[in-house]
């Protein structure tokens, strides 16, 4: 038994106006990869924003690493780490600056040493003097992606991490994923629109649909189960089948 | 003590770093810095000189236009810096980043502060130093009582940027001009280059509710009757402590909000 990374009860975020997340629940066993996919507006990322902190949910119950989140998140953010294209690093700062900045957030003791060996193993080493604001897409990833790894995290978030990137470089990204993670046991959630990423690297989907989780399986049970030859498929038809956003499975 | 309260001196000296990193990497902000105080110094310093020979007022005391214009550059300065620092974290859209560290919201706050201190002091200093040789006139002779009234002055200013900045993380960046205009309003009350006596009666009563005015009122005593008032230094202190407190109020509950609302994954330009 591996134990839970993430456990998440009944999650309720309401907004005057709209649902953003409707009463799921989900768990995620430790030192595996797991994907919230589904369509823009469907929830995936009110629901990693919650399990980092940064939004307080309306109802509901969520555990990250052994701690409620809700009303102990000093406790378990250092132990996690989060990365998302669409959020940029400050663009004026070089990356190493970036870098020593949140290596001291998370009050690391070796932070050059820290830096130096994910600058090798990311390839960043080149452009550590240069201002985050001036890298191409592909480069700001692999610093998003070292300032995420830069607490060795037990728990990985990751929004649409290879969103915005050339096939090449989305593979890197991809291997170098899978390879930290084999070599760490760390366990990652991912809010994906890349079917074929999620195929390649995780072994339980949760489809959400307004708000809800409407199927989960692991990519080969569902693509089983909808009669499909691939996840993208899956996906076209949860999204495209009206009936489906009320058969929410819990 | 809790998780939640735990205080981290690293990571307050991280996000000072962070706004020192900003500064250093922008040689015009640097320059801005000591711009204005500079500007204002030199524009009141020959004000002060013509209106010595022409003006009773001045000439019971030369330095009280150019130590008002200075003290007033603390209070605005003050809250200027926090805000600015503030203002960084928006545009960059870094709270996302931030917030999902260890950092605390105190910690953070505390690193604005220490930049606003920085920032008062880069500003101030050499534009203080630069009237010794242009004017005689040394602000620094005023001894102890400049220290008193810089600490009320700067505390005053923090407490207006953090009411400011939570104002901003309530509204968004559509009040962002709030930085640059809310302590403009005081200035006329604050009875920085004239007397509070000089106001209606109606309004020395709002006045007298502001620290910056006991502030004025006190330099003028130090400079005209070579004497300390005590009791506007402590009245001035109690209404800073008022002050800071509904400051921190209106940027935590903010904060709080900010975090309900899922503004911190979202906020910036």
């Amino acid at each position: 038994m591996r134990g839970t990374a993430v456990k998440v009860d009944n999650l309720v975020k309401r907004y005057p106006t709209a649902v953003a997340v409707d009463g799921i629940s989900f768990t995620v066993a430790r030192g595996t990869t797991a994907a919230l996919l589904g369509g823009n507006g469907a929830g995936k990322t009110t629901t990693l924003s919650i399990l980092l902190g940064l939004l307080l949910p309306t109802a509901g119950k969520v555990q990250v690493l052994g701690e409620d989140i809700l009303r102990h998140r000093y406790r378990v953010l250092p132990r996690m780490n989060f990365s998302s294209p669409f959020v940029d690093l400050p663009h004026r700062l070089t990356v190493h600056q970036n870098l020593l900045i949140y290596a001291r957030l998370y009050g690391l003791p070796d932070r050059r040493e820290r830096i130096e060996k994910l600058a090798t193993d990311l390839q960043i080493s080149a452009f550590l003097e240069r201002p985050a604001g001036k890298l191409s897409a592909g480069q700001k990833t692999r610093v998003a992606l070292a300032k995420a790894l830069l607490n060795d995290p037990e728990l990985l978030l990751l929004d649409e991490p290879t969103a915005s990137l050339d096939p090449d470089t989305g593979d890197w990204v991809r291997s170098y994923l899978q390879a930290w993670q084999a070599r760490t046991g760390a366990t990652i959630l991912m809010a994906s629109h890349n079917m074929s990423e999620v195929e390649r690297l995780c072994s339980e989907v949760m489809m959400m649909k307004a708000g809800r989780i409407v199927d989960r399986g692991s990519p080969q049970a569902l693509i089983d189960r909808y009669g499909r030859t691939n996840l993208e498929e899956v996906f076209l038809h949860i999204a495209r089948e009206p009936r489906i956003a009320l058969e929410a499975v819990n | 003590m809790t998780h939640e309260l735990r205080f981290s001196a690293g990571r307050v000296w991280a996000m000072l770093l962070r706004y020192l990193y900003l500064l250093r990497s922008s040689w015009p902000r640097t320059v801005e810095l000591l711009y204005w105080p500079t500007l204002q110094m030199l524009i009141w310093g020959f004000m002060s000189q013509f209106l010595y020979s022409n003006s009773s007022y001045v000439f019971r005391a030369f330095g009280v236009l150019l130590a008002a214009v200075m003290l007033w550059d603390v209070l605005f300065r003050g809250q200027l810096g926090l805000s600015m620092s503030f203002l960084e974290e928006m545009w960059a859209r870094n709270l996302g980043h931030l917030f999902v560290t260890p950092l605390r919201p105190y910690e953070w706050v505390l690193s604005l502060l220490s930049m606003s201190m920085i920032r008062v002091l880069l500003g101030i200093v050499p534009a203080a130093l630069l009237a010794i040789p242009l004017y005689h006139y040394s602000i620094f002779a005023m001894g102890l009582p400049l220290v008193a009234f810089f600490v009320v002055l700067l505390i005053m200013g923090w407490s207006l940027g953090l009411a400011i900045c939570g104002l901003i993380l309530r509204q968004g960046m559509g009040a962002e001009g709030l930085a640059w205009t809310v302590v403009f309003t005081i200035s006329p009350i604050s009875a920085v280059y004239y007397p509070v006596s000089i106001l209606p009666g109606w309004l020395q009563h709002a006045a007298w509710a502001l620290p910056s005015t006991y502030v004025f009122e006190g330099m003028r005593a130090v400079l005209f009757e070579g004497g300390f008032r005590a009791d506007y230094f402590f009245s001035a202190a109690a209404l800073d402590v008022l002050y800071l407190t509904l400051g921190a109020t209106v940027f935590f509950i903010a904060f709080h909000n900010a975090r309900r609302r899922g503004a911190l994954l979202q906020m910036g330009e």
